[in-house]
């Protein structure tokens, strides 16, 4: 199955990409996403915990379920003002 | 024949003032008083501070409250436009006061040119409606929203990071917090400050003023306010999204069983329970002091900050050496900076024989929040 994902503020910049498409196996859960990306960016470990998953248009814990079609967006906490 | 409006609590100069205000139905007359007899605190006057304390000033709210330990620094001004070069080097509180009073003289302004700590955080959100989280420490971004959630106040929130925002509303009734949406504070130099990493001055003219916009919005009680939704602004890519969340059961600070604050995280929570000591209300004080005295027991490091004319002033810490200034014919209302030290000095004075004791609750912060033409801090 195929998921639409959104990266904001610093993670954008460590995927050097607002938006991408991933390929997961059936069953796939967010933390599997997230998985997937960090097994290409190492960058993305030191944010592993403080980040939030919205399943499309909702936060959802990371063992929320994935289906096909769904768009995650990745919410790394930003601290700036 | 033309009819004038007229106002109980806005002068006809106010009215002028905020015509286009009263223009809007949903904010009219009724809002703009509401708006006069509002309190907030913006803490922090930074980047996000600079467009929200302009747009609350110029709005009319009635009383608002500026806290920064912080002094202006050159690099400041790419994007905190509520200072000029001259300010470099003051306090951010108080020379962003200044700035307020000239914008819009018939407000009152706190300027707290201090820390938002664990020692005055429930203390400070008290005085206020709502509170604005404009800092960019996370530390000080939870103490917010827990002083918030003890306090029952709303925390609009505002974060930036180079080209991307963040808005929301915490604490607010039902509503989740901070710790709901971000559980714990990323590891530290994970996260970039604005310092470290740069922002997009615009930026925080626009989440600033998105804060200001929110906080409107709660005092007026008009449209949909950003409660258990997020915010997202990215000004690259220039899109603005919104997702939703709940409140967070498990969370340590709102959820079904809270650890926050149940521990002496804040010094509110070792307030004396309750007391016998007949208790003046901030509201009533000017009336009680017609027939009594005001002694002022704040040590004077906070007495610095500024005092009530006629008022006797014996530091806690000295009174039992000095009890002699006083006449125990004579009636004292006792008050501190908060409200507990003076309940302290009432059970001290008592031992000593006085009888004709009040204490002032709240404190005289509790005052100074009530009185427009009171710059006490
Ligand atoms: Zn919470």
């Amino acid at each position: 199955m195929r998921v639409r994902v959104l990266a904001f503020a610093r993670l954008r910049e460590l995927l050097a990409s607002g938006e991408l498409t991933l390929e997961l196996t059936s069953g796939a859960r967010v933390s599997d996403a997230w998985q997937m990306l960090a097994g290409r960016h190492a960058a993305l470990e030191h944010l592993a915990n403080s980040t939030r998953f919205a399943r499309n248009g909702q936060i959802v814990p990371s063992d929320a379920p994935l289906a096909d079609g769904d768009e995650i967006a990745l919410l790394p906490p930003v601290g700036g003002g | 024949m033309v009819e004038r409006t007229s106002s109980a609590r806005l002068s006809p100069r106010a009215l002028r003032r905020y015509s286009r205000h009263l223009l809007i139905p949903e904010v009219g007359l009724a809002g703009q008083e509401r708006l006069a007899a509002a309190r907030v605190l913006v803490v922090g006057a930074g980047g996000l501070g600079s467009p929200a304390l302009q747009y609350l000033a110029a709005a009319g709210v009635g009383r608002i409250g500026v806290i920064d330990d912080d002094s202006v620094d050159e690099t400041n001004l790419q994007r905190q436009t509520i200072f000029s070069g001259s300010d470099v080097g003051r306090n951010k509180a108080v020379a962003a006061a200044e700035r307020l009073r000239s914008l819009n003289p018939l407000i009152a302004i706190d300027a707290l040119p201090l820390r938002f700590g664990a020692d005055n955080a429930r203390d400070l959100v008290r005085l206020y409606d709502a509170v604005l989280d404009c800092t960019d420490r996370f530390p000080t971004r939870y103490l917010i929203s827990d002083a918030c959630v003890l306090e029952r106040k709303p925390d609009v929130y505002g974060s930036i990071f180079r080209f991307d925002g963040q808005v929301s509303i915490f604490g607010a009734e039902s509503g989740p917090c901070y710790r709901c949406l971000y559980p714990e504070a990323p590891p530290p130099g994970s996260v970039p400050s604005c310092a470290e990493g740069g922002v997009l001055g615009a930026l925080a003219g626009i989440i600033g003023t998105w804060q200001a916009s929110e906080a409107l919005k709660l005092l007026l009680g008009i449209g949909e306010p950003l409660i258990g939704r997020l915010m997202l602004v990215d000004t690259l890519g220039a899109n603005v999204r919104t997702v939703r969340f709940d409140r967070d059961p498990g969370c340590t600070a709102c959820g079904v069983r809270p650890t926050i604050g149940r521990r002496p995280l804040l010094v509110s929570d070792e307030e004396p329970s309750t007391s016998d000591v007949p208790e003046v209300e901030a509201d009533a004080l000017d009336e009680v002091l017609r027939d009594a005295f005001l002694l002022d027991v704040r040590e004077p490091h906070e007495a610095v900050l500024g005092s009530l004319e006629g008022a006797v002033q014996i530091p806690a810490s000295q009174l039992e050496g000095r009890m002699h200034e006083l006449d125990s014919a004579r009636s004292y209302v006792v008050a501190c900076r908060v409200g507990v030290k003076s309940l302290w000095a009432v059970a001290r004075l008592r031992e000593a024989g006085f009888t004709r004791l009040q204490h002032l609750q709240g404190g005289l912060l509790a005052y100074a929040a009530r009185h427009a033409e009171f710059d006490f801090f």
